[in-house]
């Protein structure tokens, strides 16, 4: 057995384990790590500019790909530059190992140089942490952080490493634990037979049935099994915020994204169901509205790997525990099996009345005017990249009008903080992903408030070449928040507008990118294919667009799915 | 309703603040809490007492069982146990007093575990409500202290929580 230090075995670990990149920023308590990343190869570093950076592109990664993302950080304010990361993490079910620097072991508690209670700290948005007490349980406890943090239904875990356990002159020995089990996290293989065979027979008996399916059909990699299922049953599927790409947007049984900025048709459908299948989502507030008016003559089927996820928020009828790809290959044999066929006649009506919800909104918006849309700068973009690029998304406006109108055709492919709602996500978790996937075209649309929060990390681009396309819709306010401030607070705009925004164009000059400014509607298209074929470089497109534009559809607080505003001036 | 959860958890540092964060984060409520190692040393044993509906009881038992440290837990309420709790009273006892707050420890069984010519301190073990009942029987007295450990509690007959 070879005898490695603490520091040398977390470098070394990290190879036996497959990670190609690591994401973070050195300091005092990591230098023993720092050193043994410099004596080897095989892992490589990424030196961000800000520790949040590090987080939101291990994160981008995960969510690309699946795997966890690696984020290496020295203590104190090192570590606590994460939180939003890991929050952001934390609440969309993203694998994450985040491995902190600690003071030495025996400083603990002395409030010493760059202390703090990192495990206290993370512990309310960590999956589960470990602080490490003895060199020697760095391969098990970094193999039991890896296997927490991708099994069952994914989360960030954090590693606190106090700097005397990695001591270059103190060597262990060091053996790859192949595999690991907890007695205490068992996570579940398989759903209910019992279950799903009840499931089978509702989902054939219904008469007005919807499929719900959330971001757990991502990460579960189940988009083919659901893809089948729907399509074997005929039946209407909506996508969650973070469930898009799970099916096909561009596909006639898609009714489009449901909830606060869902699509007419998917909103009014599932107010009306009698029967939910929910697969891998959680029945969030953003998608309930009132969980009191919520599809009053629906039954639900709830599928999900969390059995703290099924009936929370909303009481299912079925609740079945497991895996959503097993699930869903269980229900798919069944249906083969089964003598009972869909109830063909009400199938027929139920998508004639989607149909006709369908004519009602249809994702309109108001096409005269010289401003340019930033609905119609998006549907640029996709003709633009085919439909086919990796898109990272900041929050706002801008994140809504992405999700409505960039139809996305595969899973992976949307990279957005659904569940913490984190501006300054989206150019790290964008780099995350082009690193990783250098050859295909990678976008982050956001604001010009968004793109502020971590826009340092333009540096970071340059250092390492990641040339990823920024879009930022720049309606010269923090549009969400002014839009808010429209209907709720009869137009006040209280310090939702930002004035002296940088000379962008001087900005990445700077930084030595590319910059193309859209200021018209006739040349949109142009300039974004003229952004789009320099492939090879950083471009940031900075499209003027429409301030006084408002996201629609958008649910009416506290009414049932079906309330809406439809427009400025329409409302259900 | 009044639940009793017992919890088997990895007695590991950091474990007891997962729990009782846990409630605070999610807005659960604690009633009682206790916890100690068990007979094998690397799991303790914490139950607690919590107010809420079935739907609450539901999710925290939930919530509860997804931490990692977590082994195993059980609505001890769901079914025949037996709960004790132990409280220790300083009360003020001197002249009359003395035979009265004696004798109101006879009635509920109680021991004088330590005196001082005007101080008796008393050890009560039962059921919660029990304990309740005692201090409302010595409520005319001078009671200069009150210690209750919590509720523990065990399930009836062949059930057991264990590995
Ligand atoms: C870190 C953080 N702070 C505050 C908010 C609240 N917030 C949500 S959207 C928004 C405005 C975003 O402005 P911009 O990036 O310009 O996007 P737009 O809505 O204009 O498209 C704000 C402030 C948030 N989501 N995240
Ligand atoms: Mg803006």
């Amino acid at each position: 057995m070879e005898l490695l230090s603490g520091g040398e075995m977390i470098a070394r670990f990290l190879k036996d384990e497959g990670v190609e990149y690591i994401y973070g920023y050195p300091g005092g308590a990591a230098l023993h790590i720092y050193d043994a990343l410099h004596r080897q190869s095989d892992v490589k570093h990424v030196l961000v500019r800000h520790e949040q950076a590090a987080t939101h592109m291990a994160d981008g990664y995960a969510r690309a790909t699946g795997k966890p993302g690696v984020v290496l950080v020295t203590s104190g304010p090192g570590a606590t530059n994460t939180v939003t990361g890991i929050a952001t993490a934390f609440m969309d079910s993203i694998p994450m190992v985040v491995i902190c620097g600690q003071v030495m072991s025996y400083l603990i508690g002395e409030d010493a140089f760059q202390e703090t209670d990192m495990i206290g700290v993370s512990r309310p948005i960590v999956k589960h942490s470990f602080s490490v007490k003895h060199p020697s349980e760095i391969p098990l406890i970094l193999k039991k952080a890896f296997h927490i943090a991708s099994t069952g239904r994914p989360g960030p875990v954090v590693v606190d490493i106090p700097k005397d356990m990695t001591m270059p002159n103190e060597k262990f020995e060091y053996s790859f634990p192949e595999s690991v089990s907890l007695r205490s996290y068992t996570p579940p293989t398989k759903g209910h037979s019992g279950q799903i065979k009840k499931a089978v027979d509702l989902l054939l008996a219904a008469k007005r049935p919807m499929i719900y399916a959330g971001g757990g059909v991502i990460m579960g990699g189940a988009s083919e099994q659901l893809t089948k299922l729907a399509k074997e049953l005929g039946y209407p599927v909506t996508n969650t915020l973070m469930g898009l790409g799970g099916y096909s947007a561009t596909d006639d049984q898609s009714v489009g994204m449901l909830g606060m900025h869902g699509s007419y048709e998917a909103n009014q459908a599932m107010h009306h169901s009698d029967l939910i299948l929910a697969i891998g989502a959680r029945f969030d507030d953003r998608v309930t509205n009132d969980p009191d008016k919520f599809c009053p003559s629906a039954k639900i089927i709830h599928v999900d790997i969390d059995p703290a996820s099924i009936s929370k928020t909303i009481r299912a009828d079925v609740p079945i525990v497991g895996p959503v790809i097993q699930v869903l290959e269980e229900m798919m044999g069944l249906i083969d099996d089964a003598p009972a066929r869909t109830n063909q006649d009400a199938i027929a009506s139920w998508w004639k009345q989607i149909n006709e919800w369908r004519q009602v909104h249809g994702g309109r918006y108001d096409t005269a005017g010289d401003k340019i849309k930033p609905q119609a700068a998006v549907e640029a973009c996709w003709r633009a990249t085919n439909g086919d690029a990796y898109v990272a998304s900041d929050v706002g406006q801008h994140q809504m009008f992405t999700a409505q109108y960039y139809k996305f055709s595969k899973p992976y492919r949307w990279i957005n903080s659904g569940g913490l709602g984190t501006m300054g996500f989206g150019l790290p978790a964008a780099m995350g992903v082009k690193m990783n996937f250098p050859e295909e075209t990678v976008v982050c649309v956001t604001g010009e408030g968004s793109i502020q929060m971590n826009i340092q990390e333009l540096s970071t681009c340059l250092q390492y070449g990641i040339p990823v396309k920024i879009l930022c819709l720049n309606n010269g306010s923090l549009g969400m928040v002014r839009q808010w401030q429209d209907m709720n607070y009869e137009g006040r705009h209280s310090n939702s507008y930002m004035d002296s925004l940088p000379e962008f164009k001087t900005l990445m000059d700077a930084y030595r990118h590319k910059y193309v400014e859209i200021r018209t509607k006739d040349e949109l298209d142009a300039k974004m294919e003229e952004a789009f074929a320099m492939t090879d470089q950083l471009v940031f497109i900075n499209c003027y667009v429409d301030p006084e534009e408002h996201v629609y559809p958008m649910q009416v607080p506290r009414g049932s799915m079906r309330d809406m505003f439809l427009s400025k001036t329409e409302r259900t | 309703m009044r639940h009793i959860i017992s919890v088997l958890m990895e007695n590991e540092p950091g474990a007891l603040s997962r729990v009782v964060g846990l409630f605070s984060q999610r807005n659960f409520n604690i009633e009682t809490l206790n916890v100690a190692p068990t007979d094998d040393p690397t799991l303790s044993r914490l139950t607690l007492t919590t107010f809420g509906s079935d739907q609450v009881v539901e999710q925290i038992t939930k919530q509860l069982n997804k931490l990692i440290d977590v082994v195993k837990l059980v609505d001890l309420t769901e079914g025949q146990h037996i709960e004790r709790e132990m409280m220790l009273v300083k009360v003020r006892a001197s002249g009359a007093q003395r035979a009265e707050v004696k004798r109101t420890v006879d009635i509920f069984r109680g021991n004088i575990v330590d005196m001082t010519p005007s101080i008796y301190t008393i050890q009560i073990v039962g059921e919660s409500d029990k304990l309740d009942g005692f201090l409302h029987a010595l409520s005319g007295m001078h009671i200069l202290e009150v210690v209750r450990t919590g509720v523990s509690g065990i399930a009836r007959g062949e059930k057991t929580l264990s590995l």
